[in-house]
């Protein structure tokens, strides 16, 4: 067996097995696995099969156009892109720092996206796997089996998710794709009646939320074997912090720590992310792979979302999340924690965590009153940095003196993870599948595995003209008319 | 004597000589739909929402002078689908992608639209290349919304007295060009204030660096439609 599994040595005569798609995540991705006649697993690959090109959609438009058109990238968590691209437009409008209006309106709707993200993908996507098991019958596997099953973890589940869902609509003027935010500041200010609505039930959020926190620890204390083991690989982490090492979502310096947990890079200005950050390009993958540039593409590689950001910060401003940290830290002795699976787990802390400042925000009266614009001497560019659901989100945007956008790069947060998810793809079909006869339930743990890292692989696909393509034009008989070949 | 009067689907409409229907029903405080009229400038006849059918024949509205004891059909189920293909046909031959376009929630394509139920372009998008022209410093043109009302052709003309824009070509290749030797905005007299930079229907003339400064919720079309707003005010200046 080929032992890395990235590229089988010799392809003749394997079998092609394709998961096509992956489902319950969102975007369109597939698994190819090579497979001998002994069934033994020679090639696993997470292929990226959708195909978006937004940047070449923004370059040539009105700067100020950009944080509404870029959010249509993604349904899911367009808050991100909306407030990563007004971030960095700050910069060109000479608006750094916004006001607190705009400041803390912006963090209120962040906060409301990774609630109703992290709790869409927790309970809607993969609380079937986790509380069915892999292999549990295929057509109960999912949300409405979870509600005939377990309706209170259901019904809190899409509650919270609503709630999310009201914080963006009280703050972004829509539930989804709203226009709030702008180069400068903010576009109004949060209506008194809607934050007396929200905080009538914040407190309930939280509880719940922690609820949730506790289901997964406890699954996680029920199975080690499976939640500590499970497509188990070690990298380095990275996400932004803030300068005195809390966890903040919104804001702050790139940090990485290395596996074993020391910090080996902090305070890294997001500015300077080109420098800091290499992505490598494969031809079998429409997604890039990024890494740290001084460490190389080996050992330069990372995880990023919510397993990489609890981990990563010293502490988690708010009480409830900050306890259920230390209980995550302490679960291993104070190690890493390095499993797929533990995303989820991380994953309901920062649910609590964002529930918790959503409580606790709602009473501030710059939310509901205040200057909501600022600005400055023009910049020709900017950089804008946000802990998006899934992971660190850079918009970085190049603006003319006619006010049009010349240039622009995306680094989303799935793309941070590629090698992350490939890598657990090839440790769960070392372990579970290699020299097995593939079933649904066995091919479904290559799924549980990538599901743990949230993928959006519709963002996560944006770049156009950046990926190698060969194009071959060949006549009737096979015989190539024509080739064009671009490297990336 | 008493006022001649016209029956406007069946409810009677009084006029004065010389108003056309249109103006007879505005006065009168019905709404007829139309995109390229306005009531400072002379009829245009061009975008041809207005159509009703009077007397049997189908007339544009803003152009067709009242007649005394008139039978005119507007708020019909068949003129207003009629009105609904001449709108998905002004969508595909422009890019009017209202997700991303600032005008959304202040622009009269997008409300008539949306008055008139159209739920999908229906016809195949030509997608035409139209780049932006930005160079003049305060005003943004993105021809990609032009419906070639003339509205801006005839403010910058009869009320600036520049003659800055005008559309040039025939049928299918009919575009808005700028006065200038270079094509540039930049390199004409055109100035923000200029009456024509405030009576653009669509999101072809753009005040710089406002973009999405009014929020969702305060914006004309949000709190009422376009047959209520119209008649209010003419909702072209911004």
């Amino acid at each position: 067996m080929n032992a890395d599994l990235e590229t089988a040595p010799k392809r003749d005569g394997l079998r092609r097995v394709a998961i096509d798609p992956v489902s319950r995540v969102e975007g369109h991705g597939k698994v190819t696995l090579l497979v001998d006649d002994d069934g033994h697993i020679h090639e696993a690959r997470l292929h990226i099969v959708e195909f978006r090109g937004f940047e070449a959609f923004i370059e040539g438009r009105p700067y100020w156009e950009v944080p509404v058109m870029v959010q249509r990238l993604c349904g899911i968590c367009p808050v991100s892109h909306h407030l990563a691209a007004a971030k960095a437009l700050d910069f060109v409008v000479g608006a750094v720092p916004v006001t607190a209006t705009a400041d803390k309106m912006r963090r209120l709707m962040h906060y409301g996206q990774i609630l109703q993200s992290h709790a869409l993908h927790f309970f809607h996507l993969s609380s079937p796997d986790l509380l069915f098991g892999f292999e549990a019958e295929v057509g109960r596997r999912n949300i409405i089996g979870v509600a005939e099953a377990h309706p209170d973890i259901a019904r809190q589940g899409v509650a919270l998710r609503r709630f999310g869902q009201q914080v963006i609509a009280a703050t972004a003027g829509k539930r989804v794709h709203g226009t709030a935010a702008v180069p400068g500041g903010i576009n109004r200010h949060l209506a008194p009646a809607d934050r007396d609505a929200l905080l009538a039930e914040a407190e309930a959020m939280v509880a719940w939320a922690r609820e949730a926190v506790h289901l997964v620890r406890r699954l996680h204390e029920a199975d080690p074997a499976l939640y500590d083991r499970f497509g188990h690989f070690e990298s380095p982490i990275m996400s932004i912090v803030r300068a005195d090492g809390a966890m903040d979502l919104y804001d702050g310096a790139l940090r990485m720590r290395a596996a074993d947990g020391g910090i080996v890079r902090d305070a890294v200005p997001p500015q300077f992310y080109m420098d800091f950050i290499t992505e490598a390009v494969k031809p079998w993958s429409y997604m890039k792979f990024p890494y740290v540039t001084d460490l190389g593409a080996e050992r330069g590689w990372y995880k990023v979302g919510p397993l990489a950001r609890v981990q990563n910060c010293d502490f988690i401003p708010t009480p409830l999340a900050e306890a259920e940290r230390r209980a995550f830290r302490d679960y291993l002795g104070g190690a890493l924690q390095h499993a797929p699976l533990a995303y989820h787990w991380a994953r309901m802390i920062e649910l609590l965590h964002a529930a918790e400042v959503i409580r606790d925000m709602l009473p501030d009266p710059d939310l509901t009153a205040g200057e909501r614009m600022a600005g400055g001497a023009r910049q020709p560019a900017g950089v804008g940095v946000i802990e998006a659901p899934r992971g660190t989100l850079i918009h970085h945007y190049a603006v003319g003196e006619d006010d049009l956008v010349g240039w622009c790069n995306l680094i989303v947060s799935t793309t941070h993870n590629n090698q992350a998810m490939n890598t657990a793809v090839r440790e769960v079909a070392r372990r579970y599948l290699d020299g097995k006869t593939l079933t649904e339930g066995l091919l479904n743990h290559i799924e549980v595995a990538i599901r743990a890292f949230d993928p959006c692989l519709s963002c996560a696909t944006h770049a156009l003209g950046k990926m190698p393509l060969r194009l071959e034009l060949r006549d009737r008989a096979g015989a190539m008319l024509d080739r064009i070949a671009r490297d990336a | 004597m008493s006022t001649p009067h016209f029956l406007l689907d069946g409810l009677p409409v009084p006029f004065e000589e010389g108003q056309t229907i249109l103006e007879a029903a505005r006065a009168a405080g019905r709404y007829i739909p139309h995109l390229c009229w306005h009531p400072e400038f002379a009829p245009h006849g061009s975008c041809k929402l207005c159509v009703v059918k009077a007397a049997g024949r189908y007339v544009s509205s803003c152009a067709m002078p009242a007649r005394a004891g008139w039978e005119v059909e507007s708020d019909t189920p068949a003129l207003n689908t009629r009105r609904r293909t001449l709108l998905q046909m002004l969508f595909v031959e422009g890019n009017h992608f209202c997700p991303a376009c600032e005008k959304s929630g202040d622009c009269q394509l997008q409300a008539l639209a949306y008055d008139l139920e159209m739920t999908t372009p229906r016809f195949t998008h030509f997608f035409p290349d139209r780049p932006v022209d930005a160079s003049h410093p305060d005003v943004l043109l993105d021809f990609n919304r032009c419906i070639y009302c003339e509205l801006c052709v005839r403010a910058s003309r009869e009320t600036d007295g520049k003659a800055v824009f005008a559309l040039s070509q025939r049928g299918i290749h009919k575009k808005l060009v700028v006065n200038a030797e270079s094509g540039r905005l930049a390199d004409t007299d055109f100035a923000a204030t200029d009456h024509a930079a405030h009576i653009c229907p669509v999101g072809v003339i753009l005040h710089k660096r406002v973009g999405f400064r009014t929020p969702i919720g305060a914006r004309t079309y949000d709190a009422a439609p376009i047959r209520v707003v119209a008649m209010r005010t003419e909702a072209d200046d911004d």
